[in-house]
């Protein structure tokens, strides 16, 4: 269990709250899957049960928010940014409250509950939201870090947290601050900007691409809001080609936002992620990660698509 | 309570709505017919009933205030520069570019204690501040005015039902009932039903007052303070636009602009006001 994301929040969630009595939690009966069950055994005073009422829940988190609490507002992502969008974003972000809203099994990583359960348009929905802070961990380890850093972060912060676990890629040494990308492995011919999930299989793309002779840079995008201007513009100085990989849409994620950062270089880029589509139930994440093309080898494709000369024609 | 205290009272409710006029001026737009239905609260709740005060406004065992039908917030801004949290010139400045004062309450406003006008929020938030209270064994008190219009919003009964799981004995929603939505009358356009028997099969505390008799206002606030172990629903009738002729019961003054003459025509109305 040490390599998945939700059992190291709720363990880190609870680490906090020993340490700290401003940490308050809040979840809509799924703290099973959330792990803030942890929180709730240990100080069950500061957890509390909403009951299965978003809005409601959000609203709350502001009240507490504004009585000096931190609180930790839990759910799937697509509860906690879709469903109370107008309570996070008049109630939290615009007073820029310390309020998190934890989206647990984000992506398609509830890969059996099906599109209703999935969320593939979170990043986008939150990104739009002036205030708000948008992390989300490669692994178990950075997924501590951010919650322990969210201790010290003014202001709202959506976390984004995967329900698969993850390979570890960082240990207790690699440094980690909030809108800080970090560097996973690097090259000077092509950059992949990747968040998430989507690390790992851009670390895997690179391992092929390095077998045909290419250097790649693999950067871990950790915050994507706010993005860091100056490490994109760093990260892609003379490569000969851009990609970015989420398990999001392809509108208004991280590709988006390296776009809008890009959107004068010449250096033709192209983003992987889902397109404009829902998802749908399957037996596990992998098969829907293979159905919806966020494989490494779709990242190779591509790669090498940008550096042959049919760069440019419009998929 | 004694009549001389209940006189002072009536004459801050005038002030109020003295400075709700202010705030909307002559050929601006505003909240004009919630604003005046809900000033006889508002002035009872900072003149007699909770304990702030604008030279420790981060008072953390103040009581706490939240105008939940963000858009009558005008009775609100009124009642703050008469405590003096800010000069009563600001008022003039209302919904203009770069003034303190919103269209809809912020917390950038000095005394202001939540960001609301989204409709069905601001309960909710009242309950998050009644939950770090019984957290901090504190014993503040939060009250929150709501619409009658706005309970249409379900959030306002995932907020009722919480309030009650949790036993929230330190929070009193005051529902101001002036019976107008902002399309026309409520029983003509949408009618939720029964609104205290809501309230009472939700498990609150109720209490059914006339929202402009200072003596029932007051009487209904200290018994709110005697209950234990459950949240209290003060159920207002008002009027809307109380106090101003033309505009009472009238919701083309929801939010409306006044010409010149319909303003020195309210300012006639409210002067006239005996208390």
């Amino acid at each position: 269990m040490d390599n998945n994301l939700r059992e190291a929040y709720g363990r880190e969630l609870l680490e906090i709250a020993r340490q700290d009595e401003r940490v308050v939690a809040l979840d809509a009966d799924l703290c099973g899957s959330t792990m803030t069950k942890y929180l709730q055994e240990e100080i069950p005073e500061r957890f509390f049960e909403m009951g299965i009422a978003e809005a409601n829940m959000v609203s709350v988190a502001a009240g507490l928010a504004l009585s000096g609490k931190i609180p930790f507002v839990n759910s799937f992502s697509v509860f906690a940014a879709g469903q109370p969008y107008n309570q996070i974003r008049q109630g939290i972000a615009l007073p820029n409250l310390n309020v998190r809203i934890v989206g647990s099994s984000c992506g398609l990583s509830d890969a059996g509950d099906g599109a209703t359960h999935q969320s593939i348009e979170d990043i986008a929905i939150m990104r739009a939201i002036p205030n708000m802070t948008i992390v989300e961990p490669v692994d178990a380890e950075e997924t501590r870090k951010i919650i322990r850093a969210s201790l010290q972060h003014q202001g709202p912060m959506y976390i984004r947290i995967n329900r698969s676990s993850l390979p570890l890629l960082t240990n207790k040494q690699t440094p980690f601050k909030i809108g800080k990308m970090n560097l996973v492995a690097d090259g000077s011919d092509i950059v992949i900007f990747a968040s998430g999930f989507m690390v790992h299989q851009a670390l895997k793309a690179h391992d092929i691409l390095e077998k045909d002779g290419l250097t790649i840079r693999v950067i871990n995008v950790n915050t994507i809001k706010p993005l860091n201007k100056d490490e994109v513009l760093k990260y892609s100085k003379n490569v000969k080609a851009i990609v970015t990989a989420e398990e999001h849409s392809i509108i208004g994620g991280l590709g988006s936002a390296i776009s809008e950062v890009l959107c004068e270089s010449k250096i033709p880029m192209k983003k992987v992620g889902i397109k404009d589509q829902f998802g749908q139930s399957a037996g596990s994440h992998e098969e829907l990660i293979e159905y919806y093309n966020l494989t490494p080898q779709a990242i190779v494709v591509k790669v090498k698509d940008l550096i042959s000369k049919n760069a440019f024609i419009f998929e | 309570m004694d009549s001389d205290k209940i006189k002072k009272l009536k004459r801050k409710a005038k002030i109020i709505r003295e400075g709700i006029l202010e705030c909307i001026g002559v050929n601006k737009k505003g909240h004009l017919g919630g604003s005046m239905s809900s000033a006889d609260l508002v002035a009872a709740l900072y003149f007699y009933k909770m304990r702030i005060n604008p030279d420790n406004p981060n008072d953390p065992d103040r009581d706490r205030f939240i105008f939940s039908k963000g858009h009558s917030v005008l009775a609100q801004y009124a009642a703050l520069a008469e405590m003096g949290f800010f000069p009563k010139s600001e008022l003039k400045y209302t919904k203009e570019l770069g003034s303190i004062l919103q269209g809809h309450p912020e917390i950038r406003t000095p005394g202001v204690e939540a960001n609301t006008g989204s409709l069905g929020q601001g309960l909710s938030i009242g309950v998050g501040m009644a939950l770090a209270a019984k957290l901090d064994q504190k014993n503040y008190r939060i009250y929150v005015i709501v619409g009658d219009g706005e309970l249409c919003e379900g959030q306002i009964w995932e907020a009722v039902t919480c309030a009650n799981f949790y036993k929230l004995d330190n929070l009193v929603a005051i529902v101001d009932k002036n019976r107008f939505q902002a399309s026309g009358s409520i029983k003509e356009r949408y009618d939720i039903g029964n609104v205290k028997a809501r309230f009472d099969v939700c498990g609150w505390k109720t209490w059914e007052i006339d929202g402009h008799n200072m003596n029932e206002i007051v009487d209904s606030l200290d018994q709110v303070e005697l209950v234990k172990e459950s949240p209290c629903a003060i159920i207002a009738n008002t009027i809307k636009g109380k106090g101003v002729s033309f505009a009472e019961n009238n919701f083309n003054f929801h939010n409306n602009s006044l010409t010149k003459e319909q303003y020195e025509q309210a300012r006639k109305d409210i002067a006239s006001i005996v208390v």
